[in-house]
């Protein structure tokens, strides 16, 4: 994450001394997540929407859907544009200003996982074939920041999705229907600081770690987006570990994920 | 929704039901936010808003110091998700006139000379909008600014009248602010009435434009009331715990 600050330096000596004993300052245990409140459907103007809370981390992702080319070199389906604003609201450290590499790295970790596991059915989103489908733009904004942006963002995005309709009638092409989609993915996001390796990070955890790992895994335990950040390294038996958590912490999380769209089996 | 211009007032009806002074539903929370110094949420009809307060904080790149006085930054920014038609993220010129204006109502009523060279930021983010949204947002920007603690005169409170199917009516709701004949936003200092910021488009005689103004400061009185109880809800829970 970004240069830590002073404080954050003092705290690294407190936060490593916890982790060797098997403890986090907020007493949670290693795989354990913060509370998660999830309001689905937030936004009226938006085709789909969800806000996320979690933890004291808040972001509102929002779906809005509009006809549009598509891609040369897929004529027959739509498209997925994800964006992540981190909004000056969030954090002192944020700046006005086009994404930088930090919400674009977020934005397109996000995207990868939805679009891994086929959550948007987009061969269906083709309007008229190379000339005209439906564009699915996902934008998160991040309004408080206090840890781990990744799995929020992609908690808020999943299910905002979920909620999404085509705005037909906007068009003139027909009635509204909703978005053709399917089970999202679960981003399940861990740090690491002085070989400790912990899940869903507050702030003071992310601003002293020294290796990120996110996992985004589909309804079957499966694999289908993954990524290491920052300047830290995991050993390939930590990734192998940290993968097999993630399978074990996933389903909770997709419950989580389920009612606040009110899935129905 | 389409409606004609005759149809916007029938039977002392507006299209949403309300009467010609009648404000929308309005819910403000006073701190919703963890990181902020302080912070506002608010929803007014399908509006809602949260804002946000850094500061004060010194002014950085330096020549934007004031060695006199603290500089009131406000940013009014639309979410893409905003809109009916996606918006392009960043500032257009419609924001940026509204930041500006809203920094300048904001700093009439901030003790701005106990700060100099210091600025203090004020983020308002629009996430769901429909007509009003630069009165939302400085009713909400007002708000997070006294949950900081910012030292003020007063709060200021913004709430605008205008005229839709020939009446004059308070808080224009998005389809007559689309096909009605005049908007006028205000704001306000409640306990003075002074006003801080006022705009107009449209098409009204003077005699009609008295008449919203006294609509506009009355609806912004009963606004100034729920700031209130907002923060004091804030502050009374603490005092409990």
């Amino acid at each position: 994450m970004s240069e830590p600050n002073s404080i954050a330096c003092i705290k690294r000596d407190y936060l490593y001394r916890l982790a060797k004993e098997g403890k986090r300052p907020d007493g949670r245990k290693m795989n354990e997540y913060r509370p998660i409140e999830i309001e689905a459907d937030f936004i009226s103007m938006a085709e789909g929407s969800a806000k996320v809370r979690l933890g004291n981390t808040l972001v509102v992702a929002g779906v809005k859907i509009m006809e549009g080319e598509p891609y040369p070199d897929k004529p027959d389906a739509g498209a997925i544009v994800t964006m992540v604003e981190l909004n000056p609201l969030a954090s002192p450290v944020f700046e006005h200003g086009p994404p930088r590499e930090r919400a674009t790295e977020l934005a397109r970790v996000v995207d990868r996982g939805i679009r891994e596991s086929n959550t948007i059915a987009l061969e269906e989103l083709c309007i008229e074939s190379g000339e005209k489908a439906w564009i699915v733009f996902i934008d998160i904004d991040v309004l408080d920041y206090d840890g781990n942006l990744f799995d929020a963002c992609s908690f808020a995005a999943s299910v905002a999705l979920q909620t999404a309709v085509i705005p037909k009638e906007r068009y003139d092409r027909g009635e509204n229907v909703p978005l053709p989609v399917d089970d999202p993915p679960v981003s399940c996001t861990w740090v690491k600081y002085n070989d400790a390796i912990v899940v869903d990070p507050s702030l003071d955890e992310d601003e002293v770690a020294d290796a990120r790992l996110t996992v985004a895994i589909d309804k079957n335990g499966d694999i289908r987006a993954m990524q290491k950040g920052l300047s830290g390294s995991f050993t390939a038996d930590e990734v192998k570990k940290t993968i097999k958590e993630t399978v074990s912490l996933a389903p909770e999380l997709r419950k989580k994920l389920e009612e606040s769209y009110g899935k129905k089996d | 929704m389409k409606v004609n211009k005759m149809e916007l007032m029938k039977d002392g009806k507006r299209t949403d039901g309300r009467k010609r002074d009648e404000l929308r539903p309005i819910k403000i929370e006073a701190g919703p936010l963890y990181r902020a110094n302080g912070s506002c949420y608010l929803e007014w009809g399908g509006n809602k808003v949260m804002a946000a307060v850094y500061g004060p904080k010194e002014a950085i790149p330096r020549h934007i110091q004031d060695p006199r006085k603290a500089i009131i930054e406000a940013k009014y920014n639309m979410a893409s998700f905003s809109v009916s038609d996606r918006k392009r993220p960043g500032p257009d010129r419609r924001s940026r006139e509204i930041s500006k204006i809203t920094s300048e109502a904001l700093e009439n009523v901030v003790l701005v000379e106990m700060f100099p060279r210091a600025s203090i930021e004020v983020e308002i983010e629009i996430l769901d909008a429909d007509a009003g949204t630069r009165c939302a947002g400085i009713t909400a920007a007002a708000v997070a600014m006294a949950d900081a603690g910012i030292p003020m005169r007063d709060i200021p409170v913004s709430c605008a009248a205008g005229k839709a199917g020939d009446t004059v009516v308070l808080d224009l709701v998005g389809t007559e602010d689309m096909k009605g004949q005049a908007d006028v936003p205000i704001a306000i200092a409640p306990r003075t009435d002074d006003i801080l910021l006022l705009q107009m488009d449209g098409h009204m005689t003077p005699e009609e434009l008295d008449e919203a103004l006294e609509l506009a400061i009355h609806g912004c009185h009963q606004i100034a009331e729920m700031q209130k109880e907002a923060l004091m809800t804030k502050y009374k829970t603490f005092e409990e715990e």
